[in-house]
């Protein structure tokens, strides 16, 4: 038993130093797996009738650019944001906690769609974190 | 060694055929994301499978209700537990849980049932989202429907006790060569036997004691998680009461049910020492 949460510690501890060589934008497969992923996710949302309300007057293509440089930069990609800030784009949308995971849910599928492979998935999800808190209840 | 009793088997899987046709038909509540609402544990609050957790049952968010039902059969040696839960959660914030437990020893005709009411507040953190793991209080109220068998091994109080417990989960995303980890850690104020099922207190200890308890996963996929579970136990009858451990798989198809397959390995129970065995739960939300 013991053994087994040493073992549990000890390649949490391994998994943190390993990898550090490669970033995560180039283990996502690049520019082009980026762009496939931000495209599935805007069918996705195109799909959704909870999700489309928040983006019935925004400028898709203006998301779709954004979103493809915001997610390189999350990912350590060679590529500078241009966009407002996470607050900015998310003031007065009110978006809730639901509404939140549902889009997760959604990135998740588009990430599936694209191949992306469940623990690279998970990585970005990882990066993606700390932005929740610019996105909710604004 | 009989692994199943196909009178139990029977019994679990009609109930959660009843929750899953349940689940399917009302739109249910799925503000959290997948596997993050955990399991419900053996005396009915959201956990693991043996260990409380800080998670709340059910997937609603801070902006929804949810209801969720359990059905959960351990079965070792000489001894075989069914548990029946209920849990109602309030916005991701309070857990509200009823269970009954029945607790046959087997060959003998006896049947021990007690009812578990339990709370649980979420105090703070996010188990996926904050950088500290979540933490949330909980109590659980236990009354024996039968109190011949605690009287007789020497239980202080053969009625009614209340344990109380402070849980902290968190998951890491990634964070194991990619996949998902999750760590539980439980300290439970308590006098009962066996979780209560032999009585409170006893000869060796009257007092509340503070128990450890642990629990550690990983996921695999979005529907899959594995892992292992601790809980020590107080020996307040004399009986050589051991510490309990488990290894789980989890099956999480969707929001709206998951199945959780273990081998509990519950050590020496009333005298009876080595008892081993498989613990399979059904777990339905409701909406």
């Amino acid at each position: 038993m013991k053994k087994l949460f040493s073992l549990f510690i000890l390649l949490s501890a391994l998994s943190s130093c390993a990898n550090t060589k490669t970033t995560l934008y180039a283990e996502l497969g690049g520019q082009q797996a980026v762009a496939t992923i931000v495209d599935n996710f805007i069918h996705e949302i195109e799909f959704n009738d909870t999700m489309f309300r928040y983006f019935a007057e925004s400028d898709i293509e203006r998301f779709r650019e954004k979103l493809n440089e915001h997610l390189c930069l999350l990912a350590n990609g060679p590529c500078e944001y241009t966009g407002d800030t996470m607050e900015q784009v998310h003031a007065g949308m009110n978006i809730t906690e639901s509404d939140f995971n549902l889009g997760v849910d959604l990135f998740i599928a588009a990430m599936t769609k694209a191949n992306i492979p469940h623990p690279i998935q998970n990585k970005l999800l990882a990066k993606m974190v700390p932005t929740r808190k610019e996105i909710i209840y604004l | 060694m009989s692994i199943f009793s196909l009178k139990g088997l029977t019994q679990t899987f009609i109930c959660a055929a009843a929750l899953l046709g349940l689940s399917m038909s009302v739109l249910a509540a799925d503000g959290k994301l997948i596997g993050t609402a955990g399991l419900t544990q053996v005396e009915g609050s959201g956990g693991g499978g043996i260990v409380p957790w800080a998670t709340i049952s059910g997937y609603d968010s801070r902006d929804q209700i949810s209801a969720s039902a359990t059905a959960t059969q351990v079965d070792v040696d000489d001894f075989r537990l069914v548990m029946f839960a209920a849990n109602v959660s309030f916005y991701d914030t309070l857990e509200v849980s009823i269970a009954q437990q029945r607790f046959e020893i087997k060959g003998a005709g006896v049947e021990i049932k007690q009812n578990i009411l339990g709370l649980k507040y979420r105090v703070c953190g996010d188990v996926v989202y904050s950088t500290w793991p979540q933490v949330s209080v909980g109590m659980q109220y236990k009354q024996l429907e039968d109190s011949a068998v605690a009287s007789s091994v020497g239980a202080e109080n053969s009625s009614n006790g209340t344990d109380f417990y402070v849980a902290a989960t968190k998951v890491h995303l990634g964070a194991i060569a990619g996949y998902n980890a999750v760590w539980n850690i439980t300290a439970r104020a308590t006098k009962a036997n066996q979780m209560g099922i032999l009585g409170f207190g006893g000869v060796q200890n009257n007092d509340y004691e503070l128990m450890l308890e642990a629990s550690a996963g990983i996921l695999f996929s979005r529907n899959i998680a594995v892992g292992v579970e601790y809980r020590q136990k107080p020996d307040n009858l004399g009986l050589g009461e051991d510490d309990w451990t488990d290894y789980f798989v989890s099956y999480i198809p969707s929001k709206d049910f998951n199945l959780t397959l273990a081998w509990a390995k519950l050590g020496s129970i009333a005298g009876a020492p080595g008892q081993s065995g498989l613990y399979l739960s059904f777990n339905g939300q409701l909406w």
